[in-house]
Protein backbone atom coordinates (compact mmCIF):
# COMPACT_ATOMS: atom_id res chain seq x y z
CA UNK A 1 0.00 0.00 0.00
CA UNK A 2 1.24 3.45 -0.84
CA UNK A 3 1.11 5.77 2.11
CA UNK A 4 1.69 9.46 1.59
CA UNK A 5 0.31 12.89 2.34
CA UNK A 6 -2.76 13.06 0.18
CA UNK A 7 -5.62 14.45 2.21
CA UNK A 8 -5.23 18.16 2.71
CA UNK A 9 -6.94 19.36 5.84
CA UNK A 10 -8.89 22.61 5.65
CA UNK A 11 -7.25 24.32 8.61
CA UNK A 12 -9.46 27.41 8.56
CA UNK A 13 -12.56 25.24 8.31
CA UNK A 14 -11.48 23.11 11.26
CA UNK A 15 -10.64 26.09 13.44
CA UNK A 16 -13.87 27.82 12.53
CA UNK A 17 -15.96 24.74 13.29
CA UNK A 18 -14.29 24.40 16.69
CA UNK A 19 -14.69 28.06 17.53
CA UNK A 20 -18.42 27.73 16.91
CA UNK A 21 -18.61 24.64 19.13
CA UNK A 22 -16.87 26.45 21.99
CA UNK A 23 -19.35 29.31 21.90
CA UNK A 24 -22.25 27.03 22.73
CA UNK A 25 -23.18 25.73 26.11
CA UNK A 26 -25.29 22.89 27.42
CA UNK A 27 -27.81 23.65 30.14
CA UNK A 28 -29.82 21.82 32.80
CA UNK A 29 -30.98 18.31 31.89
CA UNK A 30 -28.87 17.95 28.74
CA UNK A 31 -25.84 19.07 30.72
CA UNK A 32 -26.63 16.61 33.50
CA UNK A 33 -26.90 13.71 31.06
CA UNK A 34 -23.72 14.86 29.34
CA UNK A 35 -21.82 14.94 32.63
CA UNK A 36 -22.88 11.39 33.46
CA UNK A 37 -21.89 10.28 30.00
CA UNK A 38 -18.45 11.86 30.45
CA UNK A 39 -17.94 9.91 33.66
CA UNK A 40 -18.77 6.66 31.90
CA UNK A 41 -16.21 7.44 29.19
CA UNK A 42 -13.22 8.28 31.37
CA UNK A 43 -10.06 6.21 31.29
CA UNK A 44 -8.86 7.05 34.78
CA UNK A 45 -5.16 7.31 34.26
CA UNK A 46 -2.02 7.08 36.34
CA UNK A 47 1.23 6.94 34.41
CA UNK A 48 3.88 8.09 36.80
CA UNK A 49 7.30 6.73 37.56
CA UNK A 50 6.35 6.82 41.22
CA UNK A 51 3.23 4.64 40.88
CA UNK A 52 3.05 1.97 43.55
CA UNK A 53 0.73 -1.04 43.81
CA UNK A 54 -1.06 0.81 46.60
CA UNK A 55 -1.56 3.97 44.56
CA UNK A 56 -2.88 1.90 41.66
CA UNK A 57 -5.27 0.05 43.98
CA UNK A 58 -6.40 3.42 45.28
CA UNK A 59 -7.10 4.51 41.71
CA UNK A 60 -9.04 1.30 41.03
CA UNK A 61 -11.09 1.92 44.15
CA UNK A 62 -11.83 5.40 42.93
CA UNK A 63 -12.84 3.99 39.53
CA UNK A 64 -15.52 1.86 41.14
CA UNK A 65 -16.61 4.21 43.95
CA UNK A 66 -16.76 7.65 42.43
CA UNK A 67 -18.69 9.48 45.12
CA UNK A 68 -20.85 7.71 47.64
CA UNK A 69 -23.15 10.67 48.17
CA UNK A 70 -24.27 10.32 44.57
CA UNK A 71 -25.53 6.74 44.23
CA UNK A 72 -26.77 6.65 40.61
CA UNK A 73 -23.45 7.34 38.96
CA UNK A 74 -21.90 5.17 36.27
CA UNK A 75 -18.42 3.78 36.79
CA UNK A 76 -15.59 5.08 34.67
CA UNK A 77 -14.81 3.07 31.54
CA UNK A 78 -11.32 1.90 32.42
CA UNK A 79 -8.21 2.51 34.41
CA UNK A 80 -5.05 3.11 32.43
CA UNK A 81 -1.73 2.03 33.92
CA UNK A 82 1.81 0.99 33.06
CA UNK A 83 2.32 -2.70 32.11
CA UNK A 84 3.90 -3.64 35.45
CA UNK A 85 0.71 -2.48 37.23
CA UNK A 86 -1.70 -4.45 35.04
CA UNK A 87 -1.79 -7.45 37.38
CA UNK A 88 -2.59 -5.26 40.37
CA UNK A 89 -5.35 -3.46 38.52
CA UNK A 90 -6.91 -6.54 36.94
CA UNK A 91 -6.95 -8.36 40.28
CA UNK A 92 -8.69 -5.43 41.87
CA UNK A 93 -11.20 -5.01 39.05
CA UNK A 94 -11.83 -8.67 38.18
CA UNK A 95 -15.47 -8.67 39.33
CA UNK A 96 -16.59 -5.48 37.69
CA UNK A 97 -17.00 -4.10 34.23
CA UNK A 98 -14.29 -1.45 34.50
CA UNK A 99 -11.65 -2.37 31.94
CA UNK A 100 -7.92 -2.41 32.46
CA UNK A 101 -5.97 -0.51 29.86
CA UNK A 102 -2.21 -0.75 29.67
CA UNK A 103 0.17 1.47 27.80
CA UNK A 104 2.74 -0.56 25.92
CA UNK A 105 5.39 -0.45 23.18
CA UNK A 106 7.99 1.52 25.12
CA UNK A 107 5.57 4.21 26.19
CA UNK A 108 5.92 7.20 25.95
CA UNK A 109 8.75 7.49 23.39
CA UNK A 110 8.17 4.28 21.48
CA UNK A 111 11.90 4.05 20.89
CA UNK A 112 12.51 0.34 21.13
CA UNK A 113 12.75 -2.68 18.86
CA UNK A 114 9.63 -4.35 17.54
CA UNK A 115 10.52 -7.54 19.43
CA UNK A 116 10.55 -5.74 22.74
CA UNK A 117 7.25 -4.06 21.89
CA UNK A 118 5.57 -7.37 21.03
CA UNK A 119 6.91 -8.92 24.20
CA UNK A 120 5.61 -6.03 26.32
CA UNK A 121 2.19 -6.19 24.67
CA UNK A 122 1.88 -9.94 25.17
CA UNK A 123 2.87 -9.64 28.79
CA UNK A 124 0.30 -6.93 29.47
CA UNK A 125 -2.41 -9.01 27.83
CA UNK A 126 -1.52 -12.19 29.66
CA UNK A 127 -1.59 -10.23 32.92
CA UNK A 128 -5.17 -9.25 32.20
CA UNK A 129 -5.15 -6.06 30.13
CA UNK A 130 -8.39 -5.57 28.18
CA UNK A 131 -7.01 -2.70 26.18
CA UNK A 132 -3.57 -1.77 24.88
CA UNK A 133 -2.54 1.86 24.37
CA UNK A 134 0.44 1.77 22.01
CA UNK A 135 2.52 4.69 20.75
CA UNK A 136 3.60 5.07 17.15
CA UNK A 137 7.25 5.59 16.21
CA UNK A 138 7.30 9.32 15.57
CA UNK A 139 10.91 9.27 14.47
CA UNK A 140 10.13 6.82 11.68
CA UNK A 141 7.05 8.82 10.78
CA UNK A 142 9.11 11.98 10.36
CA UNK A 143 11.67 10.09 8.28
CA UNK A 144 8.88 9.25 5.89
CA UNK A 145 8.98 5.55 6.75
CA UNK A 146 5.22 5.34 6.82
CA UNK A 147 5.22 1.64 5.96
CA UNK A 148 7.32 0.91 9.03
CA UNK A 149 4.80 2.75 11.19
CA UNK A 150 1.96 0.87 9.49
CA UNK A 151 3.61 -2.53 9.90
CA UNK A 152 4.40 -1.89 13.52
CA UNK A 153 0.77 -1.06 14.34
CA UNK A 154 -0.42 -4.09 12.36
CA UNK A 155 2.03 -6.34 14.23
CA UNK A 156 0.87 -5.12 17.63
CA UNK A 157 -2.73 -5.48 16.48
CA UNK A 158 -1.94 -9.10 15.63
CA UNK A 159 -0.59 -9.61 19.17
CA UNK A 160 -3.77 -8.14 20.59
CA UNK A 161 -5.90 -10.49 18.50
CA UNK A 162 -9.29 -10.98 20.09
CA UNK A 163 -7.96 -10.49 23.60
CA UNK A 164 -7.53 -6.76 23.72
CA UNK A 165 -8.69 -3.67 21.87
CA UNK A 166 -5.89 -1.58 20.47
CA UNK A 167 -5.64 2.18 20.96
CA UNK A 168 -3.00 3.87 18.86
CA UNK A 169 -1.45 7.01 20.34
CA UNK A 170 -0.33 9.38 17.59
CA UNK A 171 1.28 11.92 19.97
CA UNK A 172 -0.08 14.72 17.83
CA UNK A 173 2.05 17.34 19.56
CA UNK A 174 5.08 15.81 17.85
CA UNK A 175 3.57 15.31 14.41
CA UNK A 176 3.46 18.86 13.09
CA UNK A 177 0.54 20.25 11.10
CA UNK A 178 -3.00 18.98 10.60
CA UNK A 179 -2.09 17.25 7.32
CA UNK A 180 0.41 15.03 9.10
CA UNK A 181 -2.02 14.31 11.92
CA UNK A 182 -4.57 13.30 9.31
CA UNK A 183 -2.03 11.02 7.61
CA UNK A 184 -1.02 9.39 10.89
CA UNK A 185 -4.71 8.84 11.68
CA UNK A 186 -5.24 7.16 8.32
CA UNK A 187 -2.20 4.94 8.79
CA UNK A 188 -3.34 3.85 12.25
CA UNK A 189 -6.91 3.20 11.12
CA UNK A 190 -5.84 1.21 8.07
CA UNK A 191 -3.38 -0.81 10.13
CA UNK A 192 -6.20 -1.99 12.34
CA UNK A 193 -6.49 0.40 15.29
CA UNK A 194 -9.67 0.00 17.33
CA UNK A 195 -9.16 3.49 18.71
CA UNK A 196 -6.98 6.40 17.71
CA UNK A 197 -5.73 8.51 20.58
CA UNK A 198 -4.20 11.99 20.54
CA UNK A 199 -1.47 12.06 23.14
CA UNK A 200 0.61 10.36 25.77
CA UNK A 201 0.08 13.18 28.25
CA UNK A 202 3.84 13.25 28.68
CA UNK A 203 4.59 16.30 26.56
CA UNK A 204 3.28 19.81 26.93
CA UNK A 205 1.15 19.85 23.82
CA UNK A 206 -1.74 17.46 24.42
CA UNK A 207 -5.27 16.96 23.11
CA UNK A 208 -7.06 19.98 21.65
CA UNK A 209 -10.46 20.32 20.05
CA UNK A 210 -9.16 21.10 16.53
CA UNK A 211 -6.77 18.13 16.54
CA UNK A 212 -9.56 15.88 17.76
CA UNK A 213 -11.78 17.14 14.98
CA UNK A 214 -9.11 16.34 12.37
CA UNK A 215 -8.93 12.79 13.72
CA UNK A 216 -12.72 12.46 13.92
CA UNK A 217 -12.93 13.47 10.25
CA UNK A 218 -10.48 10.68 9.38
CA UNK A 219 -12.69 8.23 11.29
CA UNK A 220 -15.76 9.51 9.50
CA UNK A 221 -14.23 9.12 6.04
CA UNK A 222 -13.13 5.61 6.91
CA UNK A 223 -16.65 4.80 8.10
CA UNK A 224 -18.18 6.14 4.88
CA UNK A 225 -15.84 4.12 2.65
CA UNK A 226 -15.72 0.85 4.59
CA UNK A 227 -18.63 0.94 7.05
CA UNK A 228 -16.25 0.15 9.91
CA UNK A 229 -16.30 2.13 13.13
CA UNK A 230 -13.12 3.28 14.87
CA UNK A 231 -13.04 4.78 18.36
CA UNK A 232 -11.53 8.06 19.45
CA UNK A 233 -9.69 8.98 22.62
CA UNK A 234 -8.47 12.50 23.31
CA UNK A 235 -6.03 12.48 26.22
CA UNK A 236 -4.12 15.01 28.25
CA UNK A 237 -5.15 18.48 29.27
CA UNK A 238 -8.88 17.77 29.53
CA UNK A 239 -9.40 18.65 33.15
CA UNK A 240 -12.74 20.43 33.34
CA UNK A 241 -16.32 19.53 32.58
CA UNK A 242 -16.99 22.43 30.27
CA UNK A 243 -14.21 21.39 27.93
CA UNK A 244 -15.24 17.72 28.11
CA UNK A 245 -18.81 18.65 27.16
CA UNK A 246 -17.44 20.49 24.14
CA UNK A 247 -15.67 17.28 23.09
CA UNK A 248 -18.97 15.43 23.33
CA UNK A 249 -20.63 18.06 21.13
CA UNK A 250 -17.83 17.71 18.61
CA UNK A 251 -18.22 13.93 18.48
CA UNK A 252 -21.99 14.03 18.24
CA UNK A 253 -21.94 16.53 15.42
CA UNK A 254 -19.11 14.90 13.48
CA UNK A 255 -19.85 11.21 13.91
CA UNK A 256 -23.36 11.07 15.34
CA UNK A 257 -24.99 9.29 18.28
CA UNK A 258 -23.43 5.90 17.49
CA UNK A 259 -20.13 7.18 18.87
CA UNK A 260 -21.63 8.57 22.08
CA UNK A 261 -20.76 5.40 23.91
CA UNK A 262 -17.79 4.31 25.97
CA UNK A 263 -17.18 1.57 23.43
CA UNK A 264 -16.29 4.22 20.85
CA UNK A 265 -15.27 7.31 22.73
CA UNK A 266 -13.00 7.81 25.75
CA UNK A 267 -11.37 10.59 27.69
CA UNK A 268 -7.83 9.97 28.91
CA UNK A 269 -7.72 12.00 32.10
CA UNK A 270 -6.84 11.97 35.76
CA UNK A 271 -8.35 15.08 37.28
CA UNK A 272 -11.42 15.34 35.04
CA UNK A 273 -13.50 12.90 37.10
CA UNK A 274 -13.51 15.08 40.21
CA UNK A 275 -14.44 18.18 38.28
CA UNK A 276 -17.36 16.34 36.67
CA UNK A 277 -18.46 15.05 40.08
CA UNK A 278 -18.35 18.59 41.45
CA UNK A 279 -20.45 19.81 38.54
CA UNK A 280 -23.00 17.04 39.03
CA UNK A 281 -23.32 17.87 42.71
CA UNK A 282 -23.61 21.54 41.80
CA UNK A 283 -26.48 20.69 39.42
CA UNK A 284 -28.20 18.77 42.21
CA UNK A 285 -27.69 21.14 45.14
CA UNK A 286 -27.33 24.50 43.41
CA UNK A 287 -24.14 25.15 45.39
CA UNK A 288 -20.64 25.45 44.03
CA UNK A 289 -18.48 22.65 45.39
CA UNK A 290 -15.03 22.31 46.92
CA UNK A 291 -12.32 19.84 46.01
CA UNK A 292 -11.86 19.14 49.72
CA UNK A 293 -14.93 16.94 49.82
CA UNK A 294 -13.90 14.60 47.00
CA UNK A 295 -11.37 11.80 47.11
CA UNK A 296 -8.01 12.55 45.62
CA UNK A 297 -7.04 10.36 42.73
CA UNK B 1 -8.20 74.58 19.30
CA UNK B 2 -11.27 72.46 19.78
CA UNK B 3 -12.38 71.51 23.26
CA UNK B 4 -10.77 68.33 24.54
CA UNK B 5 -13.07 65.37 25.09
CA UNK B 6 -12.69 63.92 28.57
CA UNK B 7 -11.72 60.26 28.75
CA UNK B 8 -14.15 58.52 31.06
CA UNK B 9 -13.05 55.51 33.02
CA UNK B 10 -14.71 52.14 32.51
CA UNK B 11 -15.26 50.53 35.89
CA UNK B 12 -14.84 46.78 35.60
CA UNK B 13 -14.43 44.06 38.23
CA UNK B 14 -11.25 42.58 39.69
CA UNK B 15 -10.71 38.84 39.41
CA UNK B 16 -7.39 37.00 39.50
CA UNK B 17 -5.38 40.18 38.98
CA UNK B 18 -7.29 41.04 35.83
CA UNK B 19 -10.08 43.50 35.13
CA UNK B 20 -12.73 41.61 33.18
CA UNK B 21 -16.24 42.84 32.46
CA UNK B 22 -18.91 40.86 34.22
CA UNK B 23 -19.57 37.53 32.52
CA UNK B 24 -23.28 38.42 32.47
CA UNK B 25 -22.77 41.60 30.45
CA UNK B 26 -25.11 43.50 32.79
CA UNK B 27 -24.53 47.08 33.84
CA UNK B 28 -26.17 49.76 35.89
CA UNK B 29 -25.65 53.46 35.47
CA UNK B 30 -24.51 55.39 38.50
CA UNK B 31 -25.97 58.90 38.51
CA UNK B 32 -25.62 62.02 40.57
CA UNK B 33 -28.19 64.80 40.11
CA UNK B 34 -29.27 63.01 36.94
CA UNK B 35 -25.80 63.28 35.44
CA UNK B 36 -24.31 59.88 34.62
CA UNK B 37 -21.14 59.18 36.61
CA UNK B 38 -20.17 55.73 35.48
CA UNK B 39 -21.39 52.36 34.29
CA UNK B 40 -20.93 49.76 37.00
CA UNK B 41 -20.90 45.98 36.48
CA UNK B 42 -23.80 44.00 37.87
CA UNK B 43 -21.79 40.85 38.52
CA UNK B 44 -23.35 37.40 38.42
CA UNK B 45 -23.06 34.01 40.09
CA UNK B 46 -20.43 32.97 37.56
CA UNK B 47 -18.24 35.96 38.41
CA UNK B 48 -18.48 34.84 42.03
CA UNK B 49 -17.47 31.34 41.00
CA UNK B 50 -14.45 32.62 39.06
CA UNK B 51 -13.42 34.88 41.92
CA UNK B 52 -13.58 32.08 44.49
CA UNK B 53 -11.59 29.81 42.19
CA UNK B 54 -8.92 32.46 41.81
CA UNK B 55 -8.80 33.07 45.57
CA UNK B 56 -8.46 29.33 46.18
CA UNK B 57 -5.61 29.02 43.72
CA UNK B 58 -3.82 31.98 45.28
CA UNK B 59 -4.16 30.71 48.84
CA UNK B 60 -1.33 28.22 48.99
CA UNK B 61 1.44 30.51 47.86
CA UNK B 62 0.14 33.60 49.71
CA UNK B 63 -0.23 31.76 53.01
CA UNK B 64 3.19 30.16 52.58
CA UNK B 65 4.97 33.46 52.16
CA UNK B 66 6.86 34.56 55.21
CA UNK B 67 4.84 36.81 57.51
CA UNK B 68 7.50 39.47 57.10
CA UNK B 69 7.10 39.36 53.33
CA UNK B 70 3.31 39.69 53.55
CA UNK B 71 3.88 42.68 55.75
CA UNK B 72 6.07 44.29 53.10
CA UNK B 73 3.53 43.60 50.39
CA UNK B 74 0.77 45.29 52.39
CA UNK B 75 3.03 48.23 53.14
CA UNK B 76 3.47 48.60 49.41
CA UNK B 77 -0.32 48.98 48.97
CA UNK B 78 -0.21 51.91 51.36
CA UNK B 79 2.65 53.47 49.40
CA UNK B 80 0.74 53.15 46.14
CA UNK B 81 -2.41 54.55 47.70
CA UNK B 82 -0.46 57.54 48.98
CA UNK B 83 0.59 58.33 45.42
CA UNK B 84 -2.96 58.01 44.07
CA UNK B 85 -4.72 60.20 46.63
CA UNK B 86 -6.19 62.60 44.08
CA UNK B 87 -8.11 59.96 42.23
CA UNK B 88 -9.75 58.73 45.42
CA UNK B 89 -10.46 62.26 46.54
CA UNK B 90 -12.26 62.97 43.29
CA UNK B 91 -14.29 59.77 43.55
CA UNK B 92 -15.24 60.26 47.18
CA UNK B 93 -16.44 63.76 46.40
CA UNK B 94 -18.36 62.48 43.37
CA UNK B 95 -20.02 59.99 45.65
CA UNK B 96 -21.17 62.76 47.95
CA UNK B 97 -18.51 63.00 50.68
CA UNK B 98 -17.42 66.59 51.46
CA UNK B 99 -13.82 67.30 50.65
CA UNK B 100 -12.53 67.64 54.21
CA UNK B 101 -14.02 64.33 55.25
CA UNK B 102 -12.76 62.74 52.06
CA UNK B 103 -9.18 63.79 52.79
CA UNK B 104 -9.53 62.42 56.30
CA UNK B 105 -10.95 59.13 55.03
CA UNK B 106 -8.07 58.63 52.62
CA UNK B 107 -5.44 59.38 55.26
CA UNK B 108 -7.19 57.07 57.69
CA UNK B 109 -7.30 54.32 55.04
CA UNK B 110 -3.58 54.55 54.36
CA UNK B 111 -2.72 54.55 58.05
CA UNK B 112 -4.96 51.57 58.59
CA UNK B 113 -3.10 49.51 56.00
CA UNK B 114 0.19 50.40 57.68
CA UNK B 115 -1.25 49.47 61.06
CA UNK B 116 -2.43 46.01 60.01
CA UNK B 117 0.65 45.34 57.85
CA UNK B 118 2.63 45.45 61.06
CA UNK B 119 0.64 42.61 62.58
CA UNK B 120 1.70 40.02 59.99
CA UNK B 121 4.63 38.71 62.02
CA UNK B 122 3.26 39.58 65.45
CA UNK B 123 -0.03 37.71 65.56
CA UNK B 124 1.52 34.37 66.39
CA UNK B 125 3.97 35.69 69.00
CA UNK B 126 1.02 37.33 70.78
CA UNK B 127 -1.75 34.77 70.35
CA UNK B 128 0.18 31.56 69.88
CA UNK B 129 1.10 29.70 73.04
CA UNK B 130 3.05 26.90 74.61
CA UNK B 131 0.57 25.00 76.73
CA UNK B 132 1.23 23.24 80.03
CA UNK B 133 0.13 19.61 79.70
CA UNK B 134 0.43 16.72 82.14
CA UNK B 135 2.17 14.28 79.83
CA UNK B 136 5.48 13.99 78.06
CA UNK B 137 4.53 16.25 75.21
CA UNK B 138 5.64 19.61 74.03
CA UNK B 139 2.25 21.16 73.39
CA UNK B 140 1.85 24.36 71.41
CA UNK B 141 -0.83 26.33 69.63
CA UNK B 142 -0.36 28.45 66.54
CA UNK B 143 -2.85 30.42 64.50
CA UNK B 144 -3.21 29.63 60.82
CA UNK B 145 -5.14 31.41 58.06
CA UNK B 146 -8.52 29.86 57.28
CA UNK B 147 -8.44 29.89 53.49
CA UNK B 148 -10.84 31.77 51.23
CA UNK B 149 -12.76 34.50 53.06
CA UNK B 150 -15.79 36.14 51.47
CA UNK B 151 -16.37 39.75 52.45
CA UNK B 152 -19.44 41.90 52.13
CA UNK B 153 -18.15 45.47 52.39
CA UNK B 154 -20.04 48.20 54.23
CA UNK B 155 -22.52 50.31 52.24
CA UNK B 156 -21.68 53.78 53.46
CA UNK B 157 -17.90 53.75 53.77
CA UNK B 158 -16.68 52.99 50.30
CA UNK B 159 -12.91 53.23 50.78
CA UNK B 160 -12.12 52.97 54.49
CA UNK B 161 -14.82 50.35 54.96
CA UNK B 162 -13.53 48.12 52.20
CA UNK B 163 -9.89 48.47 53.23
CA UNK B 164 -10.74 47.77 56.86
CA UNK B 165 -12.59 44.63 55.79
CA UNK B 166 -9.92 43.27 53.46
CA UNK B 167 -6.53 44.11 55.00
CA UNK B 168 -6.96 42.42 58.43
CA UNK B 169 -8.11 39.30 56.59
CA UNK B 170 -5.29 38.96 54.08
CA UNK B 171 -2.51 39.96 56.47
CA UNK B 172 -2.55 36.48 58.02
CA UNK B 173 -2.47 34.67 54.67
CA UNK B 174 -6.14 34.36 53.78
CA UNK B 175 -7.34 35.22 50.29
CA UNK B 176 -10.54 37.14 49.66
CA UNK B 177 -13.55 37.74 47.47
CA UNK B 178 -15.30 41.02 48.29
CA UNK B 179 -18.60 42.49 47.23
CA UNK B 180 -18.14 46.26 47.10
CA UNK B 181 -20.59 48.84 48.36
CA UNK B 182 -23.64 48.77 46.10
CA UNK B 183 -24.38 52.49 46.21
CA UNK B 184 -20.75 53.67 46.23
CA UNK B 185 -18.68 51.24 44.15
CA UNK B 186 -16.23 53.63 42.47
CA UNK B 187 -13.46 53.60 45.08
CA UNK B 188 -13.58 49.82 45.24
CA UNK B 189 -12.47 49.40 41.65
CA UNK B 190 -9.86 52.14 41.94
CA UNK B 191 -8.56 50.38 45.03
CA UNK B 192 -8.38 47.22 42.94
CA UNK B 193 -6.17 49.10 40.48
CA UNK B 194 -3.90 50.19 43.30
CA UNK B 195 -3.69 46.63 44.58
CA UNK B 196 -3.04 45.35 41.09
CA UNK B 197 -0.15 47.83 40.72
CA UNK B 198 1.39 46.91 44.05
CA UNK B 199 3.02 43.54 44.82
CA UNK B 200 -0.08 41.65 45.90
CA UNK B 201 -0.14 38.32 44.01
CA UNK B 202 -3.06 37.72 41.64
CA UNK B 203 -6.12 36.25 43.31
CA UNK B 204 -5.34 37.32 46.88
CA UNK B 205 -7.84 40.14 46.55
CA UNK B 206 -10.85 39.83 44.26
CA UNK B 207 -13.53 42.52 44.13
CA UNK B 208 -16.90 42.37 42.40
CA UNK B 209 -19.63 45.00 42.15
CA UNK B 210 -23.36 44.46 41.90
CA UNK B 211 -26.42 43.73 43.95
CA UNK B 212 -25.61 42.31 47.35
CA UNK B 213 -28.91 40.58 47.72
CA UNK B 214 -28.25 38.65 44.54
CA UNK B 215 -24.55 37.93 45.01
CA UNK B 216 -23.96 37.45 48.72
CA UNK B 217 -25.97 34.20 49.15
CA UNK B 218 -23.80 32.50 46.53
CA UNK B 219 -20.76 33.21 48.64
CA UNK B 220 -22.50 31.86 51.72
CA UNK B 221 -23.46 28.67 49.86
CA UNK B 222 -20.14 28.12 48.14
CA UNK B 223 -18.50 24.99 49.58
CA UNK B 224 -15.01 26.32 48.87
CA UNK B 225 -15.41 29.47 50.98
CA UNK B 226 -14.12 29.03 54.53
CA UNK B 227 -15.33 32.14 56.31
CA UNK B 228 -17.58 35.15 55.86
CA UNK B 229 -16.82 38.69 56.96
CA UNK B 230 -20.10 40.55 56.93
CA UNK B 231 -21.04 44.20 57.04
CA UNK B 232 -24.78 43.96 56.46
CA UNK B 233 -27.56 46.19 57.67
CA UNK B 234 -30.20 44.14 55.87
CA UNK B 235 -31.27 41.79 58.68
CA UNK B 236 -33.09 39.35 56.40
CA UNK B 237 -30.08 38.94 54.14
CA UNK B 238 -27.75 38.63 57.10
CA UNK B 239 -29.84 35.85 58.64
CA UNK B 240 -29.96 34.08 55.30
CA UNK B 241 -26.17 34.28 55.02
CA UNK B 242 -25.66 32.91 58.52
CA UNK B 243 -28.07 30.07 57.77
CA UNK B 244 -26.45 29.14 54.46
CA UNK B 245 -23.01 29.27 56.04
CA UNK B 246 -23.85 26.18 58.08
CA UNK B 247 -23.57 24.01 54.94
CA UNK B 248 -19.83 23.60 55.27
CA UNK B 249 -19.51 25.15 58.73
CA UNK B 250 -18.13 28.47 57.57
CA UNK B 251 -17.09 30.83 60.28
CA UNK B 252 -19.16 34.01 60.24
CA UNK B 253 -17.60 37.22 61.54
CA UNK B 254 -19.84 40.24 61.88
CA UNK B 255 -17.44 43.06 61.03
CA UNK B 256 -20.15 45.65 61.58
CA UNK B 257 -19.83 45.05 65.32
CA UNK B 258 -16.56 47.00 65.14
CA UNK B 259 -16.67 50.71 64.57
CA UNK B 260 -14.76 51.08 61.34
CA UNK B 261 -14.59 54.89 61.44
CA UNK B 262 -12.83 55.02 64.79
CA UNK B 263 -9.24 54.28 65.67
CA UNK B 264 -10.43 51.68 68.17
CA UNK B 265 -10.94 49.44 65.13
CA UNK B 266 -7.18 49.13 65.02
CA UNK B 267 -6.70 46.07 67.20
CA UNK B 268 -5.35 42.60 66.45
CA UNK B 269 -8.54 40.77 67.46
CA UNK B 270 -10.11 41.28 64.06
CA UNK B 271 -7.10 39.57 62.50
CA UNK B 272 -7.39 36.70 64.96
CA UNK B 273 -11.06 36.31 64.09
CA UNK B 274 -10.13 35.10 60.63
CA UNK B 275 -7.58 32.56 61.83
CA UNK B 276 -7.84 28.97 62.99
CA UNK B 277 -5.97 27.71 66.04
CA UNK B 278 -3.93 24.57 65.54
CA UNK B 279 -2.61 22.71 68.56
CA UNK B 280 0.20 20.22 68.23
CA UNK B 281 1.18 17.48 70.69
CA UNK B 282 4.80 16.83 70.08
CA UNK B 283 6.20 13.80 71.96
CA UNK B 284 9.29 14.54 74.02
CA UNK B 285 11.54 12.30 76.04
CA UNK B 286 10.74 13.81 79.36
CA UNK B 287 8.94 11.43 81.69
CA UNK B 288 6.68 13.75 83.65
CA UNK B 289 5.86 11.06 86.24
CA UNK B 290 9.37 11.21 87.62
CA UNK B 291 9.34 14.94 88.15
CA UNK B 292 7.09 17.27 90.00
CA UNK B 293 6.94 19.62 87.05
CA UNK B 294 4.55 19.07 84.20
Amino acid sequence: MKLHLKTKVDKLGIDDRVSRITKRSLKSEAKFQGLKMILSMIDLTTLEGMDTTKSVEQLCYKATHLHKELPDLPNVAAVCVYPNMVKTASNFLKDCEVKVASVATAFPSGNSSIEVKIQETNEAISNGADEIDMVISRGKFHSGEYNYVFDEIATIKESCGNHARLKVILETGELGDYDHIRLASEIAIKAGADFIKTSTGKIKSAATLPITLVMLEAIKDHYYTTGKMVGMKPAGGISNSKLALQYLLLVKETLGNLWLDKHWFRFGASSLANDVLMQILKQKTGFYQSNNYFSKD
Amino acid sequence: MSKRIKILKTYKIFIDGKFPRTESGRYTQLKKDNIPLANVCLSSKKDIKNAVLSARNAFESWSNKSAYNRSQVLYRIAEMLEGNKNQFLEELILQGVDSKKAILEIDQSIDRIIYFAGWADKINPIFGSVNPVASSHFNFTILEPMGVVAIVAPEDSSLLGLISSIIPVIVSGNTTVSIASEKLPLCAISLAEVISNSDVPNGVVNIVTGEKEELAPHLAQHMDVNALGLNLENKVLKDKMVFEATNNLKRVVDISQYNIQESEFEAPYIVKNFMEAKTTWHPIEKDFTSSNKY
